[in-house]
């Protein structure tokens, strides 16, 4: 018996296709956003208030994944933004080539920001990379503020955390400075963005994170749009 | 529950890989991070389960589980992360970085000739 040594990762294939749409998304200088939580936290929500606010032109698309029902595509097309609805049929959460397959025909340089809803899962999604620019982690005050401690896979690699139901905080037993202090514990440069989605709380904080986030995705595409064409 | 992809995956490079060297693939060592997201016990049962009642078997899956370390930015020294704790122990810097504990790595093979 002769033992061979592999060096590659489990999920080379996964990988190798994330890295083909990241390299789309950055040529075109869209941002794409990955949002993940564990069901009900309200990912959903969060987008239609974001969709909600944004202007008509502004050039945006979603992708939705579920296990089943386009119930979330339905909600998030009222606000006349493209919105395309995956369903894994099973599957606990989206890979690369779910999302190549549901950008379908849609050009590459159609958008500037694409948000992608996971499915609502805290465990399974932080495995697949999906050629996001930034993962989001949504948590809210009607779970346990030890959700970090419990899912530190996923709260680690997470870019922003967007602490949901704020507005919820008189009424339940959730303590926001151990939450805070568990996500730091995790990650301690987190960065946190607190919001209600019913009341509208801290939303324009999350959305200047977003456009910020967006202007530097673009700066990106000028920069390499630049390098590409020296000035004479 | 997405061991059970991640097991579908790892018995495709092992087909590739019996396919390579035209020989039974007895063994496959994988590297596990503390902070994969990937739970080694459920992952065995799933690749175990898959791999019966198939040309594979027997496969035996070798697991080496990768603890979370971290290295500090100030004093360049790599250190083990218990308990959440990512300060450095050496010098006491808060601004460290990872260094290990996300792998979901392929480690070798062992096949009959």
């Amino acid at each position: 018996m002769t033992r061979v040594p592999i060096a590659r990762k489990v999920l080379n294939e996964n990988d190798r296709l994330a890295a083909e749409l990241r390299r789309g998304f950055e040529t075109h200088g869209t941002l794409c956003v990955n949002l993940i939580s564990s069901p009900g936290s309200g990912k959903t929500m969060l987008l239609e208030r974001t969709l909600a606010s944004f202007d008509p032109s502004r050039r945006v698309a979603v992708l939705t994944g579920d296990i089943q029902t386009d119930n979330d595509a339905q909600r998030l097309a009222r606000y006349g933004f493209p919105v395309r609805q995956i369903t894994t049929g099973g599957a606990c959460h989206l890979d690369a080539r779910m999302v190549a397959q549901a950008l379908g025909d849609w050009q590459p340089d159609a958008f500037d920001l694409l948000l992608i809803e996971n499915v609502g899962n805290l465990v399974c999604p932080s495995s697949y990379d999906l050629g996001e620019e930034a993962r989001v982690v949504l948590f809210s005050v009607t779970e346990g503020e030890d959700k970090p401690l419990k899912y530190p896979a996923t709260f680690h690699r997470a870019d922003l955390v967007v602490l949901n139901k704020i507005d919820l905080l008189p009424y339940v037993p959730f303590r926001i400075d151990l939450a805070r202090e568990y996500l730091r514990r995790v990650q301690p440069e987190i960065e946190i963005v607190e919001v209600s989605c019913t009341t509208g709380a801290g939303l324009d904080t999350w959305r200047e994170w977003l456009d910020r986030r967006a202007r530097t995705a673009e700066r990106h595409l000028s920069q390499t749009a630049e390098l590409r064409s020296p000035p004479a | 529950m997405h061991e059970m992809s991640i097991a579908a995956s790892m018995l495709e490079a092992v087909e590739a890989e019996s396919a390579r060297h035209q020989a039974h693939v007895r063994a496959v060592g994988v590297k596990i991070g503390e902070l994969a997201g990937v739970d080694a016990e459920s992952l065995r049962f799933c690749f175990e389960t898959m791999v019966r009642d198939t040309e594979l078997a027997p496969l035996s899956l070798e697991i080496e589980a990768i603890p979370w370390r971290n290295r500090c930015r100030r004093c360049a020294r790599d250190f083990p992360v218990l308990d959440y704790r990512t300060a450095c122990p050496h010098c006491g810097s808060t601004e460290t970085d990872l260094a290990g504990g996300r792998e979901l790595e392929f480690a070798y093979m062992e096949i009959d000739e």
